[in-house]
C-alpha cells in the first residue's frame, strides 16, 4: 500500500445467508482525498462502511485501513477513524458537552487534553454557546454537527460519514458542506455516502456509483460524465457579432451549436473549448459577455446510467422470452 | 484469532456513565420511594410486634426481616417482590435503548470492543441495586434501633450482612435476564414485558406447577399415603424442579440465613436428626452452608444468563 493510500478494499463482499450485500468491490481512498459513495438506499453503502470499521464480519476480500485490517485491529482502526452514523443519535438527556466527554473517555484521553479538544471541535463547529444545553433540545442539523464535533474530537485520519445531509434544509446541508471540506485542508481523508447526487457532487474529489452491491461507476465526476453521457462538454456564451454561430462550429471538437437565445448560444464539444471559443469572439471583435461550461450533473449521469441499465436488461428479458 | 488489546477497554468509563445515569434517572428514584416506604412501614409494624409477643429471643433483631402482621406481609417478602421489579426496572431497555436512540454505532466506533459495553452495563446496573440495598440494609437496622432499643449481636449483624450480599445475587440474576431479553428484543416495551412475564410464571405458577408435575411424573405411593405421609420419590422431584427457580432458591437462603434453627432445606429422614437438639440455633457457619448450594445455584443462573446475552450480542448486527 502506498503512503498516500488510506483506505484499500480488494474484493469486498458481504452476504447475509443467501443475500449478497456486498458483492466483489474494490476501491482506493487516498490521503486528503473527499470519496462519496453513491447510490440508493439499499445499495450496500452502510455495510461497506461497517466492514471498514471492523463493525460487521467480512464474508470475502480484504481491507486495509490506514495499514490495518479492521477484523483483526479493530482497535487501532477505530482509534484513527470517525464515525457518523446515519441519523446520528445522542444521550438527550446529557448535554452536548457530556456527550464528548463520555466519548472522549472511551476513547481514553486525560482530563486536560479532553476538555481543551472538546471546546476547540465544538468552536468548530459552531456549537460553542450550546456546549451546556441537553441534546435533547437540538436540531436535527445541529445534532449532525455535534457529530462531526465528536470526529474533530478524536483528531481522526479518516471521517467517515453516512448520509450526513439527508433530512437537513438547505441552510444546514451548506454548513454541514462548509465543515466537510475543511476536514479536507487540515489532510484529513473523508469518505461520506449518499444517496443525495446534487449535494455532494460540489464536495467529492471522486465517487464510487452503487447499485446493488457493487460498483457501477467510479471516478471524478467529470470523468463519469464524459463516460456516460458521451460528449460530455457544454459551453454557453453569450455574445454578439454576425456569423458567430457559423464560425464557432468550425471550431474543432464542436459537435453542434444551438441558438437558446438572442445572442446566446450553447456548443456542444468532447472537450473545454472555452480558450477557442473566447479567441473566435475576440477575433470578430464581438462583445464576449458570458462564457460558462456546464459540469456534467451527476443526477443526469446517474440517471442516464441507470436507465440504459434498466433498459438493456428489459432487451435482454425480452429476449430470453422470445 | 487473537483479538488485539483488551476487552475491557473502556469497561470502567461504561459502568461509571451507566451508575449516573441510573442514579439520577427518575425511574430509579420511583422504583427506590416506593422500597423505602415499605421498608419503614413494615419494620414499624414488626416492631409494634416483637414489642408485644417476643420477650427473650437472642435473633430479636433479625425477626425484623422475617415478622409480618395481618393485613401487612413481612419485609423479606417485599424484598423477594421488589428486587426483581427493580432488577427488571433498571435494565430492560439497556441495549435496545441505544439501538433505539441511535446511539449504539457510535459508540461502538469508539476503540472499544462490545464486550466492555455489555459488562459496563451490567456492573453499572448491579451497583446501582447493590447501593439501593446497601442504603435499604443501613435503614432497616437503624429503625430497627430506634424503635426497640437493643443493639443488635455480631452474630445477627453477620447474618443480616450474608443476607444483604445474596439479596444483591439475586438481584443479579434478574438483571442478567432483563440484560438478555433487551438484547433478544429491538422494542424495548417488548423486553419489559417479557421479562415480568417470565418473573410472574417464576414467583406465581412455577411452584404449583411443580407439584403438579411431580405428582404427574411420579404418582404418589398410596401406602404412604395411608401413613400421612408424602411419598419420598414425589417430594423429591417436586424439590428439584421448584429449584429450578431462583425465587424458590432465594427464598430457602432466606430462612436458612434469617433463622438460625433451620437444620435443613427439604425433607430429611428421622434417622438423620438423631442427636439433634431441635430448636437450637446454629452457627452462621452451618447456616450458610445449608444454603450454600442455592447461594451457588443463583450466582450460576447470573453467569449463564449473561452469557447467553453475551453471545447474542456479539453476533447482533448494529445498524439499525
Amino acid at each position: 500500500m502506498s503512503p498516500d493510500v488510506v483506505i484499500e478494499a480488494k474484493g469486498l463482499t458481504k452476504k447475509y445467508g443467501q443475500a449478497v450485500a456486498v458483492d466483489d468491490i474494490s476501491f482506493t481512498v487516498g490521503r486528503g482525498e473527499i470519496f462519496g459513495l453513491l447510490g440508493p438506499n439499499g445499495a450496500g453503502k452502510t455495510t461497506t462502511i461497517l466492514m471498514l470499521l471492523g463493525l460487521t464480519d467480512i464474508s470475502g476480500g480484504g481491507i486495509s485501513v490506514l495499514g490495518f485490517n479492521p477484523a483483526r485491529e479493530p482497535l487501532s482502526v477505530k482509534r484513527r477513524v470517525g464515525y457518523l452514523p446515519d441519523t446520528v443519535g445522542f444521550y438527550d438527556q446529557l448535554t452536548a458537552a457530556d456527550n464528548l466527554r463520555y466519548t472522549a473517555r472511551l476513547i481514553g484521553f486525560r482530563f486536560n487534553e479532553r476538555e481543551k479538544r472538546i471546546a476547540e471541535a465544538l468552536d468548530r463547529v459552531g456549537l460553542s454557546e450550546f456546549a451546556d444545553h441537553r441534546v435533547g433540545t437540538f436540531s436535527r442539523g445541529m445534532r449532525q454537527r455535534l457529530g462531526l464535533a465528536e470526529i474533530l474530537m478524536k483528531g481522526a485520519q479518516i471521517a467517515i460519514l453516512d448520509e450526513p445531509t439527508s433530512g437537513l434544509d438547505p441552510h444546514a446541508t451548506t454548513e454541514l458542506l462548509a465543515i466537510i471540506r475543511r476536514f479536507k485542508t487540515e489532510g484529513v481523508s473523508v469518505l461520506l455516502s449518499s444517496h443525495l447526487l446534487e449535494r455532494v457532487q460540489s464536495v467529492c474529489d471522486r465517487v464510487a456509483l452503487f447499485n446493488a452491491g457493487r460498483i457501477a461507476l467510479m471516478g471524478s465526476v467529470s470523468e463519469l460524465g464524459r463516460q456516460v453521457l458521451g460528449a460530455g462538454y457544454v459551453v454557453d456564451i453569450e455574445a454578439d457579432g454576425a456569423g458567430l454561430a457559423e464560425r464557432l462550429a468550425l471550431i474543432p471538437g464542436v459537435s453542434g451549436v444551438e441558438q437558446t437565445g438572442i445572442g446566446k448560444l450553447r456548443l456542444h464539444a468532447d472537450r473545454d473549448v472555452r480558450p477557442e471559443a473566447a479567441t473566435e469572439v475576440v477575433a470578430m471583435h464581438g462583445r464576449l459577455k458570458y462564457l460558462g461550461v456546464e459540469e456534467p450533473s451527476l443526477e443526469a449521469i446517474y440517471t442516464h446510467y441507470f436507465e440504459n441499465k434498466s433498459g438493456e436488461a428489459a432487451k435482454q428479458g425480452a429476449r430470453y422470452a422470445a | 484469532m487473537q483479538r488485539e488489546g483488551s476487552a475491557f477497554n473502556g469497561l470502567g468509563v461504561v459502568m461509571l456513565k451507566e451508575l449516573a445515569d441510573h442514579l439520577t434517572s427518575i425511574r430509579f428514584i420511583i422504583l427506590e420511594l416506593i422500597v423505602m416506604l415499605i421498608a419503614v412501614g413494615t419494620v414499624y409494624v414488626a416492631s409494634q410486634q416483637i414489642k408485644d409477643t417476643v420477650a427473650e429471643d437472642p435473633f430479636l433483631f433479625l425477626k425484623f426481616f422475617t415478622t409480618s402482621q395481618e393485613p401487612l406481609p413481612s419485609f423479606i417478602f417485599w424484598l423477594s417482590l421488589l428486587v426483581p421489579v427493580m432488577s427488571i426496572g433498571l435494565a430492560f431497555d439497556s441495549v435496545n435503548g441505544e439501538y433505539n436512540r441511535r446511539t449504539l454505532s457510535r459508540i461502538l466506533s469508539q476503540p472499544i470492543y462490545r464486550d466492555a459495553l455489555l459488562f459496563g452495563k451490567f456492573l453499572g446496573a448491579l451497583m446501582t441495586l447493590a447501593i439501593a440495598l446497601v442504603v435499604l440494609w443501613l435503614l432497616v437496622m437503624g429503625l430497627g434501633l430506634l424503635f426497640i432499643g437493643i443493639p443488635p449481636g455480631g452474630e445477627e449483624v453477620a447474618r443480616a450482612f450474608v443476607f444483604l450480599l445474596v439479596t444483591i445475587v439475586y438481584a443479579g440474576v434478574w438483571l442478567a435476564l432483563a440484560l438478555l431479553f433487551s438484547i433478544v428484543f429491538r422494542s424495548a416495551a417488548t423486553a419489559a414485558l417479557a421479562t415480568l412475564g417470565l418473573w410472574l410464571f417464576f414467583y406465581v405458577i412455577w411452584p404449583v406447577l411443580a407439584g403438579e408435575l411431580s405428582q404427574i411424573i411420579v404418582p404418589p405411593d398410596p401406602r404412604y399415603a395411608a401413613l400421612g405421609l408424602q411419598t419420598p420419590g414425589t417430594v423429591v422431584l417436586e424439590q428439584f424442579l421448584a429449584r429450578l427457580s431462583p425465587s424458590t432458591l432465594f427464598g430457602e437462603i432466606v430462612v436458612a440465613l434469617l433463622d438460625p434453627t433451620t437444620r435443613a432445606l427439604g425433607p430429611i429422614y428421622l434417622s438423620q436428626l438423631q442427636g439433634a437438639v431441635l430448636g437450637a440455633p446454629l452457627p452462621l457457619g452451618a447456616s450458610v452452608l445449608i444454603a450454600w448450594p442455592q447461594i451457588v445455584g443463583l450466582v450460576a443462573a447470573t453467569i449463564i444468563l449473561f452469557v447467553i446475552g453475551y453471545v447474542a450480542f456479539q453476533r447482533q448486527e448494529v445498524r439499525a
